[in-house]
């Protein structure tokens, strides 16, 4: 259960921000359907960003230091032994973080700087929106292999090192031993987990508060609803569409990097599964409420963790497993969210709450 | 948008005869069309230099990037001085006309949608949806039952059958729930990937002969020679005994020549590129031609107008959809019962890109199906110069997409594109 927990968390937080960040752009008007393609690119840069400075030795101090003070506990003599973590081990600890952050951080720039093509397309160019998402979606892809094929010489650009080790917080660190016990909770939520998931979930919250609010996330709503009734009171439409969409981009891209970082082996592969189109139908499924997003990303996350790990989860621990023996097959639980995407679309579809203005360019003459 | 610029045509230009060929707005789109292509192919030149400087591939590697972006179909190889070589190359040709086959349909799929006002992004499921329905049926008949010709065209059917169903999908649910079809196409084609690795999965069509091609479905044809080449038909006997008997019934199930292999000798070209080609007309002259075209284009040009004037809306985007969805369905139809084609079915994980490179090939086509059939070849001889740049220098394949997503970027404003000729234009008539 704990297992399930830790798992559903990995896979259900990014997509529950990614779909977040389709809200910001629909919310002040704008289509974004290029969500997939800005988590791949995000992904990438992210993934570069760790691989570039792991390349200049900056964080290797740090990490050995970690490393060091984590062997204490590593064998099978040791493993009941509570590693010490002294200042210096603890300072390292937090830098090695700090540096998860950072990459973070970047992969979020690059998102916006991304999706500032599709906001010039959409607003500027008065494009059709769908076409440029799409070409974003058909960009991304290409332009990041193209990459990884001329850094690395190969199919995916990977962290080097073993890069989970680098980032994963484990109980150890906690002032537990590597077989000590640690209790469900503690397990679900504090082993082998990142410090992204949590930043993620704290960064969801923070970012509906203010879509929901703050002046500036009412504006930004009123935009996707009447932009012309909007600029009639003053709003600069235009401003808060490309705020919109940049936003969206910075939150996909840092939600492609946590992807890369907790499900994708920390490597950039130039695909993310088709996560962004996942968290498109989060949003619609959400239907483009943050509460409800949550909800929904719960729903798809479970979904997609079964149909990860069905054949070796173990739900109430009586060493069964359950839902290997149903006998479904696996195909069934990735189709699921699709499937109930659709079916919730069309018994939805004349309550929806999607923008009224979404996809529509904004022309001021029109009113 | 810009779909509709066809659709509104003979609205927005009165029937002047004073007006110069140069002016017209098919010429306009036509040019603005030439001018994304030569942005995209600029963009893709710009990478190459850029990544050719910054990784110090030297000046040579460079120029031989940029000239085999834009002229990798001639491209023959290399010299003994190791200087590229351009000459006239038949496989090059046909292996062109081969990628252009099924873009030909996937392109008339998004073209035809777009006329209807329909983005089709569910083209690449309904490539999915013929590929899974025609491979089943032509592996899964022997050939002591029915004479291979006979298979093929029911395969080739089944496929177009199993894409119109696909397509009507989001077709229904727009006509009669309003639900947006660009988001439909999005949840069908996810469906569709997980349903065909689902359906390959649990069959016995894997190819287990070859060790080293795990993941992919058998070829249509020549399976037996295959086997008795290798001379491991007896392991197969031994290990998975039911099966072996299958294996034996098939095969030689693969498109006609037609004459073209001849021509452009060393290439995979057969006669799907005329059927496809022969298709473009069809939809052509339907479009053009036919009630049924016109009712088409009415509903793309406004819906609510169109029922005003009696034309069943509804009725309308449900048959546009499923003939869209038959037409991408058959592109993949062509493309695997070529009989040298192999489908990796464990595509939970991502789309075919044939379906979504339709999308391209209809925008740089202005959503004229005659037009389709040129801008597709342009994409495969884009295809064709990535292969090369691969083989030949030390760039990659994937600068091909980059164009390619370029292009489609451009087109999502080409009517922006549009106006700025006709100033440029309108500019150069002041001066005089």
């Amino acid at each position: 259960m704990d297992f399930l927990v830790r798992q559903l968390l990995i896979y259900a937080v990014p997509l529950m921000l990614v779909a977040l960040a389709g809200v910001y752009a629909e919310r002040s008007g704008i289509i974004n359907l290029a969500l997939e393609g800005i988590m791949i690119f995000g992904a990438f840069m992210g993934v570069l960003f760790v691989y570039k400075v792991q390349e200049m030795g900056w964080f290797q101090e740090a990490f050995n230091t970690v490393d060091g003070v984590l062997a204490q506990s590593r064998s099978e003599i040791k493993n009941l032994v509570v590693p010490n973590f002294g200042p210096d081990a603890v300072k390292a600890l937090l830098s090695l973080q700090g540096f998860e952050l950072l990459a973070m951080l970047f992969a979020a720039l690059c998102g916006g700087i991304f999706a500032l093509l599709l906001a010039f397309a959409a607003i500027n160019l008065k494009a059709d929106q769908t076409i440029g998402g799409t070409a974003l979606n058909l960009l991304a892809p290409a332009l990041v292999l193209f990459f990884i094929r001329i850094i690395a010489q190969q199919n995916y650009l990977k962290m080097s090192g073993d890069a989970p080790d680098w980032f994963m917080l484990k109980k150890t660190m906690f002032g537990y031993a590597k077989n000590g016990e640690i209790g469900f909770f503690g397990s679900a939520f504090l082993d082998k987990v990142y410090i992204a998931t949590y930043v993620c979930i704290i960064l969801f919250i923070i970012m509906s508060i203010i879509l929901y609010k703050t002046r500036f996330g009412m504006r930004m709503r009123s935009c996707g609803e009447n932009p012309q009734a909007s600029a009639s009171l003053g709003i600069n439409v235009v401003k808060m569409r490309y705020a919109g969409t940049v936003i969206s981009g910075a939150l996909a891209g840092m939600g492609g990097f946590v992807y890369a970082l907790t499900t994708a082996n920390c490597s950039s592969t130039g695909e993310v599964a088709g996560f962004g189109f996942l968290a498109l139908a989060v949003m619609i499924f959400g239907n483009w409420k943050p509460l409800n997003i949550c909800g929904a990303a719960m729903l798809f996350g479970l979904f997609k963790c079964v149909a990860a790990s069905y054949s070796t989860l173990d739900i109430n621990g009586d060493g069964i497993y359950w839902l290997d023996t149903l006998g479904i097959n696996i195909s069934v639980y990735r189709m699921l969210p699709y499937v109930i995407t659709l079916i919730v679309l069309s018994f939805t579809s004349k309550s929806s709450r999607a923008p009224k203005a979404e996809g529509i360019p904004y022309d001021p003459g029109k009113r | 948008m810009s779909q509709n610029v066809a659709g509104k045509k003979p609205v927005s230009q009165p029937a002047l005869g004073s007006e110069s060929f140069w002016h017209k707005s098919g010429t306009r789109s036509v040019l603005a069309s030439l001018v994304a292509i030569i942005i995209g192919m600029l963009a893709g030149s710009i990478i190459i230099i850029a990544v050719g400087i910054s990784h110090g591939m030297g000046g040579t590697t460079i120029w031989d990037g940029i000239r085999l972006i834009f002229g990798g179909l001639f491209a023959s190889g290399r010299d003994a001085a190791g200087n590229l070589v351009f000459s006239f190359n038949p496989s090059s040709f046909g292996n062109m006309l081969f990628r252009a086959m099924p873009l030909i349909m996937t392109g008339l799929s998004v073209a035809l949608g777009n006329r209807a006002g329909l983005f089709n992004i569910g083209a690449p499921g309904q490539y999915l949806a013929g590929t899974a329905a025609s491979l089943f049926v032509s592996l899964s008949i022997p050939n002591t039952v029915l004479p291979t010709w006979l298979i093929w065209i029911i395969a080739f059917f089944a496929g177009m059958l199993a894409g119109a169903v696909w397509g009507a999908i989001p077709g229904v649910l727009k006509a009669f729930l309003n639900i947006n079809e660009v988001l439909a196409c999005i949840m069908t084609n996810w469906i569709a990937a997980n349903l065909v690795t689902w359906m390959f999965d649990s069959s016995n069509l894997k190819n287990m002969l070859e060790g080293t091609k795990s993941g992919y479905i058998y070829k249509t044809s020549a399976i037996l020679n295959d086997v008795s080449i290798g001379g491991t038909i007896q392991t197969v006997g031994e290990t998975i005994p039911e099966n072996a008997e299958l294996i034996a019934s098939r095969g030689n199930v693969a498109t006609a020549k037609m004459g073209l292999d001849s021509i452009f000798s060393g290439s995979q070209v057969n006669g799907g590129i005329l059927v496809a080609i022969l298709l473009a007309v069809i939809i052509y002259f339907m479009l053009s031609r036919t009630t049924l075209g016109y009712q088409i284009k009415a509903c793309g040009a406004n819906r609510f107008a169109a029922r005003y004037a009696g034309i069943r809306d509804k009725q309308n985007i449900v048959m546009t959809m499923a003939m869209a969805g038959a037409l991408a369905a058959t592109g993949a139809s062509l493309y695997y019962l070529s009989g040298n084609t192999e489908f990796f079915w464990s595509t939970y994980q991502s789309l075919p890109a044939i379906g979504f490179n339709g999308i391209p090939v209809a925008l740089l086509a202005i959503n004229n199906p005659l037009g389709v059939i040129f801008s597709s070849m342009f994409m495969s001889m884009l295809q064709i110069c990535g292969d090369r740049l691969k083989e030949l220098t030390a760039y990659n394949e994937f600068i091909t997409d980059v164009i390619i997503s370029v292009i489609v970027y451009l087109s999502a404003f080409m009517l922006v594109i549009k106006t700025w000729i006709t100033k440029l234009q309108k500019g150069k008539g002041a001066k005089k």
